[in-house]
């Protein structure tokens, strides 16, 4: 599904991921832990093809296809999502019209019809009313007098509403108490899937008590420098960074 | 030293000269109140950038000439006139035609006046004799010191003299529509008075179009009296040919205990100097001024406000937005003066400008004159290009790039159109907006 090879990106002259590679299979959850600074939210930004980031080298693919060439839009339409860790607020752009015209505007891309008013609405109904997002939230500015935890919340909605096939969640964790966290990890949960691969990216281990990994990474100056199975989590967890911080570069 | 040095006349000051001698024994009403006006524009002139209220819009420089008087529209005028389309075609109104700057009843629709709302052409009123103009023309407001009201004044032709009785109300909005129409180059002075008395309603929109002219100038005035409880809302529509020249003017006197909302959406035009002169006159009133701007290409578009604050207790919203592409230039100048007995004003204003291109230049200078010492009065003003994370929030979920700029356009604009209180109206600049975007490269 989705393959990063040797992966080095700068941004402002500074070298942030130092030869990457990364590969997860089909319907696998892999978690991406790492110290502040080791290049976690730079890895989600570049999937999703935030423009300040500057690939100097490496590839990455999705089911083969060059991702790096894809505009952001591009890439949404063939299923990459990034659930944001400080998602934007955005005055005067109702969440409803939003979702619709993403939606709709990914359809387009991939040559399928926009979906009606009514299956819109009942879309939304469905996958709001399981994160517990009332209606009267959907009509507001995205995110506009959101909580931390709504707007956490808020990018679960679009998730289940986009449907993607690779989803990088970056930081879902940070800012929630832990009934937030919980709506937010049980919305993640039941999105897991055969054919949707996932990308949890967190500094802490708790979250992955609730969305359990297939594959635990560990991401330290810029580089994958371990990777293990859930266990890995609750050792970092145990005994914290420090011996990958001192790591030689 | 203090004599007065003027600058050598220019070309369209020559030709405004030539004109008034040509036609002045021909226009009807006031001779004496024209001459005055005429004179007071000679004395000074085109306004240029060294008179601080047109410091950004160089009037003298941007009117290389003066057109003719508009003749009267001919049989293949009012055929252009009548089947033009028009911006407010999908809003129910009552329409009020006015081509090449003259009434014609035959497009305009005075069946069924509502109870106490009289309207006649201001031509008409200016021959006859009327008591409402002898009562309020030219002196709703003191803005005669502005040049461009002294030449509307000297020149006015026909316009719309509109007046709704106390306690009335207007259920269709009234609709001025002025159409240039002409094939040959042109000048159009319409200058209208609204009176709208103590506790009446009515909603007035002016929509300035083109059907068919391309080469032409504008100067409307509108004078404008909503009376104690009244409630007035106002809304011009600038949409005019890409080259014409549009000058307009609202002067509005607004009473105690009044409800003003007024909004100006330019989207049209080459030059374009929206005036707007705003006395609150009672205690006691709310009023929204609201305004977008729309510019593309060359576009230049001033608007320019003075809202005086004389009475006690009223409250001001100012609100404009321009969203400037191109090589346009947008200026935004408000002045906000608060009397030494205006206790208690609350007077907000603000102006944000949305640059779209490199080359586009925003100007903007918003003043607080303040005598009175028990006020709330603010401004502010900011100037940006789209945020770039915003966008990118957007594209991130396959929004493609064109459509997230149009998206978040809509929504800057949208703050100012929400004054709007006709919900049809709002939806129906909102696709003007949607179109105009749609139609950048």
């Amino acid at each position: 599904m989705l393959e990063i090879k040797n992966l080095h990106v700068e941004i402002d002259g500074k070298k942030i991921l130092n030869g990457l590679d990364l590969s997860v299979g089909k319907g696998e959850v892999h978690a991406i832990m790492g110290p502040n600074g080791s290049g976690k939210s730079t890895l989600a930004y570049v999937l999703a093809g935030k423009d300040d980031y500057e690939v100097i080298e490496g590839e990455v693919l999705l089911d083969g296809e060059n991702v790096l060439a894809m505009e952001p839009d591009e890439r949404a339409a063939k299923g990459v999502f990034l659930a944001f860790q400080y998602p934007i607020e955005i005055p005067g752009v109702a969440t409803m019209t939003f979702l619709r015209t993403a939606l709709n505007a990914q359809r387009k891309q991939r040559g399928e019809a926009e979906l009606t008013t009514p299956d819109f609405m009942r879309l939304v109904r469905d996958a709001a009313g399981k994160l517990n997002i009332d209606q009267e939230m959907l009509r507001r500015g995205v995110n506009v007098g959101f909580s931390g935890g709504e707007k956490k919340r808020n990018e679960i909605l679009q998730m289940a509403i986009l449907q993607p096939r690779l989803a990088v969640l970056d930081e879902t964790d940070s800012g929630l108490d832990i009934d937030a966290l919980k709506i937010v990890s049980d919305g993640v949960n039941r999105l897991r899937g055969p054919d949707r691969s996932m990308v949890v990216i967190t500094h802490y281990q708790r979250l992955l008590n609730y969305i359990v990994p297939d594959v635990v990474h560990v991401l330290s100056k810029g580089r994958i420098v371990r990777t293990g199975g859930k266990e890995l989590a609750l050792e970092l967890e145990a005994q914290g960074y420090k011996q990958y911080q001192e790591e030689p570069a | 030293m203090n004599a007065e040095v003027r600058q050598m006349k220019t070309a369209a000051e020559l030709g405004l000269a030539a004109e008034w001698e040509q036609v002045k024994d021909r226009l009807p009403g006031p001779a004496g109140l024209r001459e005055n006006a005429f004179q007071r524009f000679a004395a000074v002139g085109l306004p240029h950038r060294r008179v601080e209220e047109w410091k950004y819009t160089d009037l003298r420089a941007l009117m290389r000439d003066a057109k003719p008087l508009a003749a009267p529209p001919d049989a293949a005028a009012l055929d252009r006139a009548r089947s033009a389309g028009s911006v407010l075609d999908d809003v129910t109104c009552r329409r009020i035609v006015f081509v090449d700057g003259v009434f014609s009843a035959e497009l305009s629709d005075l069946a069924g006046l509502e109870q106490g709302l009289t309207i006649r052409s201001m031509a008409q009123a200016l021959a006859d004799g009327d008591a409402l103009i002898d009562a309020h023309l030219g002196r709703v407001v003191p803005a005669e010191r502005d040049p461009a009201v002294a030449l509307n004044t000297a020149f006015m032709g026909d316009g719309a003299v509109i007046h709704v009785a106390a306690g009335s109300s207007v259920d269709r909005p009234l609709n001025l529509v002025f159409l240039a129409a002409g094939t040959t180059s042109a000048a159009m002075f319409t200058r209208s008075l609204i009176v709208v008395e103590q506790g009446a309603r009515a909603m007035v929109i002016e929509t300035h179009e083109a059907a068919g002219a391309s080469d032409y100038q504008v100067n409307a005035a509108l004078e404008l009296v909503v009376a104690e409880g009244a409630h007035v809302d106002h809304v011009k529509v600038i949409g005019e040919e890409a080259h014409a020249l549009h000058v307009s003017t609202l002067m509005a006197k607004v009473g105690a205990h009044a409800r003003y909302n007024d909004f100006s959406f330019i989207v049209g035009g080459g030059v374009v100097r929206n005036q707007l002169y705003l006395h609150f006159h009672g205690n006691e009133t709310v009023a929204g001024i609201r305004g977008v701007n729309l510019l593309r290409g060359k576009q230049h578009a001033d608007t320019t406000m003075v809202v005086d604050h004389n009475s006690v207790g009223c409250q001001s919203r100012e609100l404009f937005k321009s969203v400037l592409d191109g090589e346009s230039r947008g200026v935004f100048q408000g002045k906000i003066i608060v009397r030494p007995h205006a206790q208690q004003t609350d007077a907000k204003m603000a102006t944000h400008a949305l640059l779209l291109s490199e080359q586009a230049e925003a100007d903007a200078k918003p003043e607080l004159e303040i005598f009175a010492d028990d006020v709330q009065c603010g401004h502010g003003a900011t100037a940006g290009d789209l945020d770039e994370d915003l966008l990118f929030y957007l594209r991130s979920r396959g929004i493609p790039e064109k459509d997230a700029e149009a998206l978040l356009v809509q929504a800057f604009i949208g703050e100012a159109v929400e004054g709007i209180e006709h919900a049809r109206l709002r939806d129906v600049l909102m696709e003007v907006a949607v179109k105009w975007l749609g139609e950048r490269d």
